[in-house]
């Protein structure tokens, strides 16, 4: 199968910092795959996933070393994001490459707009086809049953878990080939939990996911392939197997096990 | 000792309430009772020249409304640059401290410096001079409330605009500013209330006229300026008419007042 994405011997440095956060990391992202990123907290894993949509460039002064390859649409060859120079160009990678965080963001806005904004901003313009496609992506995500009948409240009334999945929502409403989440279930409960897992493993038909997680049994659960960072670096990148049944670090075997971390 | 130290402590801030209270309530009760009895119709048709107020009451509002419809812009716009493109440079830190020191600017140094850059030039009082001088005086307190309210929009908010595909500009405006609406919308509300209860910039600039006006170009009628002038009347009627105008301006700076509590009341409970 295809790497939708590649991160090759990356080094990223934060404005100001005497260490680089990330070291000579390599990562792939399997086409229609879900690949966890473990380890420690203050390992560097939101930092990596935080380069491979740029959102880094938020803040000046930072460095990047290396390359992050990102499948073009014909799926031939790979284009460097890190020589994306132009906004306009920046903004067209994140709508391709989407996020969600730790903590649910719904914008101030109601239901409907949350998800028709990013719609709009990339050029749908006409109604019908805003509440096609958000209707779609509200069902995709699971919450089309609870919000149908109030898509026009404003979104910070809905509960932690609803409003997570409405970033979903927002973020595959825009058709993005990977979707990046960010420790997505840490700050929900476990019905909100198993509700986000069981929907990321029905996106990863039509997407290619990477998902940082402090939960071992979620990775073990949901991933394809897994990767554990420790101060920095790629410890041991496998399939998800082969990192919890027989993983070929020290290192990985003490993290997974309880040992440390 | 420390208990002893905690109920005398007590003690005197209790007692300091109760005097507090109890100069709000005498001045309140005075103004009322004094206000009250020179209220009545003619009040709001008739213009100072005749007896009432009316043409007093509409400059104010006309010269408050106008220094806040400029101020609203600049002091919102100069608020979003400080927070969001600022990026808390010298030149940042630098308007901020500026902003502050001009929002606890004596009114009456403003009043005096409006005088000499329009009125002295011009050669006389006019109603542009008194919105100059009122706008100079509430736009630090925009920017102040704006920089403040927009730091209170989570970073993850400002984030997740950008991982949408959203740009900069389109996260401030659609995303961020609207996230803190409420309390920049009571900002606006007590820079308001400031400024309509003040006489000292206005005393040298718009000047104070008995008659109907509204063109800003002349002395312009002013209600703050009016009841200091009738304050110290001889004519009993005249101090009567002051006292009222004073009633009617307290009572719309306290509506204000509660306007902007209430606002910043429902943000805070959302
Ligand atoms: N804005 C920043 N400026 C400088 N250093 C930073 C910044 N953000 C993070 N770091 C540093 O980079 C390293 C990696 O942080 P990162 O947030 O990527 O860790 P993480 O693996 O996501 O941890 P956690 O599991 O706690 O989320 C840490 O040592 C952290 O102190
Ligand atoms: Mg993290």
């Amino acid at each position: 199968m295809k790497n939708m994405m590649e991160v090759k011997d990356l080094t990223f440095t934060y404005s100001g910092a005497s260490e680089p956060s990330l070291k000579a990391i390599s990562l792939p992202v399997e086409k229609n795959k879900v690949t966890a990123l473990i380890g420690p907290s203050g390992c560097g894993k939101s930092t990596l996933l935080r380069g491979m949509n740029r959102i880094h460039d938020l803040y000046p002064g930072h460095r990047y070393e290396g390359a992050i390859n990102l499948l073009n649409a014909d799926e031939k060859a790979y284009t460097n994001i890190l020589d994306i120079k132009k906004e306009a160009e920046l903004i067209r990678l994140r709508q391709r490459v989407g996020m969600i965080f730790q903590k649910p963001t719904p914008f101030p806005m109601t239901i409907f707009e949350n998800i028709a904004y990013g719609l709009r901003l990339s050029g749908v313009k006409k109604r019908t086809e805003l509440q096609e496609v958000v209707e779609q992506s509200l069902r995709d995500a699971a919450l089309w049953e609870e919000a149908k009948d109030r898509l026009s409240h404003d979104a910070r009334g809905l509960s932690g878990g609803q409003q997570q999945r409405l970033c979903i929502a927002r973020a595959i409403a825009l058709k993005p080939e990977v979707i990046l989440f960010d420790e997505p279930t840490s700050a929900l409960d476990p019905i909100s939990t198993l509700a986000i897992e069981e929907m990321i493993s029905v996106l990863r038909e039509q997407y290619s996911i990477c998902i940082v997680t402090h939960n071992m049994q979620q990775a073990a659960r949901i991933s394809d392939y897994t990767g554990f960072m420790y101060l920095g670096e790629m410890i041991e990148f496998d399939q998800t197997d082969t990192i919890f049944m027989k993983p070929s670090q020290k290192q990985t075997e003490d993290y997974i096990s309880g040992r440390f971390g | 000792m420390r208990l002893i130290m905690n109920r005398v402590f007590i003690v005197f801030s209790t007692f300091a309430a109760l005097v507090g209270l109890i100069f709000l309530g005498w001045i309140l009760f005075t103004l009322f009772s004094k206000g009250l009895q020179g209220l009545s119709f003619d009040v709001f048709t008739k213009d100072l020249i005749e007896g009432g107020l009316r043409n007093v009451i509409v400059g104010q509002i006309m010269m408050s409304g106008i220094a806040t419809l400029i101020g609203i812009p600049v002091g919102i716009l100069a608020g979003i640059y400080l927070q969001e493109y600022g990026a808390n440079s010298r030149s940042t830190e630098f308007l901020r401290d500026l902003s502050d020191v001009m929002m606890s600017a004596p009114s009456i140094v403003v009043g005096t410096f409006v005088y000499a850059i329009i009125v002295v030039p011009t050669g006389h009082t006019s109603g542009w001079a008194g919105v100059l001088a009122l706008f100079i005086l509430m736009v630090p307190i925009i920017v102040r409330t704006t920089d403040d309210m927009l730091n209170l929009v989570p970073i993850e908010l400002r984030e997740a605009g950008i991982a949408i595909g959203a740009s900069k500009y389109h996260v401030t405006m659609n995303i961020v500013v609207r996230y803190a609406k409420a309390g920049i919308l009571t900002g606006i509300l007590l820079a308001f209330a400031r400024v309509v209860g003040e006489t000292a910039p206005l005393i040298y600039t718009s000047g104070s006229s008995e008659f109907w006006s509204t063109d800003l170009t002349g002395t312009f009628p002013s209600l703050t300026v009016s009841i200091y002038n009738l304050a110290t009347m001889p004519d009993d009627q005249m101090v009567q008419l002051g006292w009222t105008g004073a009633f009617l301006l307290t009572t719309m700076v306290l509506i204000i007042n509660l306007l902007g509590r209430y606002a910043s009341n429902k943000k805070r409970s959302k």
